[in-house]
């Protein structure tokens, strides 16, 4: 399992994989990830003790946790997700292709200007200048300089695909489509509802931001990598070509349809909510072709994902995928809404795609990716499984513990018991979710661990060698 | 076209999107274009007013730290109450962004779930068309309650000691202590404590039914005993 012979794939004859994967520049994503990952999961934590009044920083103005809040959800979003994505682009498109990035450079420079961006909006954000925007309360003198960064990203990735010849596989559709859309959807929900719309209109561009930076950024992204990488584990084709194609346009169609789909009830227009119900139960449909797609793929191997770490993390994801979506296709109707709207059904739902989905995904690529880089097996065996484990565990029952709280929540408060009751009886939810962060949390610290094992190994390696 | 760069580029990537954009964004923002956006100034109404003065009242030294004396000729002295009062509701403002107030408080109160019951009268889309709706503050959560019909429904000196320490009058409640809005004890709040105080006096205090609340009718909440033996 050498880098060599992973490198010398089919069409490897002109290209060696070291002339196309920079492999410095995935691996300073992926820590850079994992620290961001790290921060949010603390900034998590912080909330989380607040709501059961145990917040040891409670009353210290740079640790309030209205403002870390805030940090958890970005330093997920910008941190984690866009950096870890990145970094496994970095590797999968130059090999796809079989084209370099446009340029090394500016690859590094993305990199520098990346991490510029989320810092800063950290520190905007601890200093109390952030923008009211949910998922965009980047400080909006940060805003264009983001702007800009998508824009480079975009063109360092867009080269290669666009310098290939002959036919596109499934992977690159997403991305090409998820660049646009990137650039699209940052410039739509940082600006306009900021510059050129108000009140109920900018309600409707901000509902459509949170969701088109869900759809139209992470999810193509994902599922673009997991196209790429579940075959090459697998060995084996992907099941239906057929059905790849229509879970691409149908993602395309209906996802960026549902923005107002976060706010019904509010003051938007009736039909328009209507469109957003309509169109969000369309893509729980295409949703399904596309797990069956996979589940179809994996048919014959399922042995694999007792072996294989990343294929579990993926599989794993892909269940959770299933999940949110079929729960998101009832909780979207007006009548599931009435209830579970502004309630913690909505955050358990959100841990639940963010964590459950996308990041053990991108768990799952670094497992696959750091011993290929590394050029030697991981560490620990048994620091995969506590990873894995603890991972699994934590956000599933996370978002159980959180999606019943909100219905309880609900009730609570349609049936007019007083405000204090639904803070009271959400309290025991409220510890277990705390604890399910922390299991997460330690599914995380594992990891790193591991991570430092097998990079110590490598170097000592290394050493004896020379 | 399924398969082909320019198909995905030109059909997904910016055909759909500009698809969505009209009609989720654009087709919203062309019906309520005919209502007219007010500045900051333009939402000072006697409601408010009567608010801030009384910040002033309760709370002199730090008034008069914060904004200085008014103007002793009548004119002046109306004008600079209404230019300190919106330089307060600016503030206030972007404190309670900044603090993140939004993303445990809702700002706007759903036709459905018997809000109308427990807040006061459903959102219409005007109260929205301001300048300090930009971005609108509707909110995705509550933690706590909803706060668009806040205004008037308690006295500062409750909002004082509730921001400085919130379980010592909300038992049970998961907000945190902001003492950065105070000189050291609730009874003297700083520039930004005044500032957050007159915004959210604010919430609401553009409404006819001003305020909607306890002290002018007895609780609309009907106790559970009472609806039993109403037989309910």
């Amino acid at each position: 399992m050498s880098a060599a012979s992973i490198s010398t794939g089919a069409h490897a004859e002109a290209h060696t994989h070291h002339d196309l994967v920079d492999e410095k520049i995935v691996r300073w994503y992926f820590i850079t990830a994992l620290i961001f990952l790290g921060t949010s999961m603390v900034a998590g934590i912080l909330m989380a003790m607040q709501l059961i009044r145990h917040n040891p920083l409670n009353g210290i103005e740079i640790f309030s946790a209205g403002r870390w809040r805030m940090i958890h959800t970005n330093a997920v979003a910008y941190g984690f997700l866009a950096n870890g994505f990145l970094g496994c682009l970095h590797w999968s498109i130059p090999r796809l292709t079989l084209q370099p990035v446009f340029n090394k450079h500016l690859s590094w420079l993305i990199y520098g200007a990346w991490q510029f961006v989320v810092g800063a909006t950290a520190v905007g954000i601890l200093f109390g200048e952030a923008q009211a925007l949910e998922w965009g309360e980047t400080p909006v003198w940060i805003d264009p300089v983001a702007q800009l960064g998508l824009l480079l990203v975009a063109i360092n990735f867009m080269t290669p695909i666009a310098r290939m010849k002959g036919p596109m596989y499934v992977t690159l559709w997403y991305f090409m489509a998820a660049f646009v859309w990137t650039f699209l959807t940052y410039a739509m929900g940082n600006f306009m509802p900021q510059y050129y719309v108000g009140g109920t209109s900018a309600g409707a561009v901000g509902g459509l931001f949170i969701h088109d930076l869900v759809g139209l950024f992470v999810t193509p992204l994902g599922w673009g990598l997991m196209y790429y990488f579940v075959p090459i584990i697998l060995k084996k084709p992907i099941w239906s070509h057929g059905l790849s194609l229509v879970g691409f346009w149908g993602l395309a169609f209906f996802y960026p349809l549902q923005g107002i789909h976060h706010f019904l009830y509010t003051p938007i227009p009736m039909f328009l909510q209507y469109g957003a119900v309509v169109s969000t139960i369309a893509v729980e449909l295409v949703v399904t072709t596309v797990v069956i797609n996979f589940f179809g793929t994996l048919w014959g191997n399922a042995g694999v994902v007792k072996t294989n770490i990343p294929i579990r993390f993926f599989y794993t994801g892909m269940i959770y995928y299933f999940l949110t979506c079929l729960q998101c296709s009832f909780q979207v109707t007006l009548t599931f809404q009435k209830i579970i709207h502004f309630s913690d059904w909505v955050v358990g739902h959100a841990h639940m795609v963010m964590f459950g989905v996308f990041s053990m995904w991108i768990m799952g690529m670094m497992i696959h990716l750091f011993p290929r880089m590394l050029n030697r097996p991981w560490a620990s065996q048994n620091l995969l499984e506590w990873h894995y484990w603890l991972s699994t565990i934590g956000v599933g029952f996370m978002a159980g513990d959180l999606i019943l709280l909100g219905v309880f929540q609900g009730w609570s408060w349609a049936a007019l018991e007083p405000w204090d009751a639904s803070v009271d009886f959400s309290y025991p939810f409220w510890v277990l979710r705390v604890i399910a962060g922390l299991a997460m949390f330690g599914g995380l610290l594992a990891f790193a661990q591991n991570i430092r094992l097998t990079m110590q190994a490598a170097a000592k390696e290394k050493a004896v060698r020379a | 076209m399924f398969e082909s760069k320019s198909g995905i580029v030109f059909v997904a990537g910016i055909g759909f999107f500009a698809l969505a954009f009209v009609s989720n964004a654009f087709v919203p923002a062309l019906m309520y274009k005919n209502i007219p956006e007010k500045k900051v100034e333009e939402l000072i109404t006697p409601n408010l007013r009567y608010q801030f003065e009384d910040l002033a009242r309760r709370f002199p030294e730090s008034f008069e730290k914060a904004y200085g004396t008014p103007p002793e000729a009548p004119e002046e002295n109306e004008k600079w109450w209404n230019e300190q009062c919106a330089t307060a509701l600016r503030r206030g403002h972007k404190i309670y962004v900044g603090e993140g107030c939004w993303h445990c408080h809702s700002q706007f109160v759903r036709p459905v779930s018997n809000e109308e019951q427990r807040f006061g009268p459903v959102s219409r889309s005007w109260e929205y068309q301001n300048e300090l709706q930009r971005p609108v503050l509707f909110g995705t959560r509550r933690v706590g309650p909803d706060l668009s019909r806040e205004g008037g429904r308690r006295s500062n000196d409750w909002h004082a000691v509730h921001f400085y320490h919130p379980l010592d009058l909300s038992e049970g409640s998961p907000m945190p202590d902001y003492p950065w809005f105070f000189d050291g004890s609730p009874d003297k709040p700083n520039e930004r404590g005044l500032a957050i105080m007159t915004y959210v006096q604010w919430l609401g205090s553009w409404l006819e039914s001003y305020p909607y609340y306890e002290s002018y009718v007895p609780s609309p909440l009907v106790k559970p005993e009472a609806e039993e033996e109403a037989g309910q």
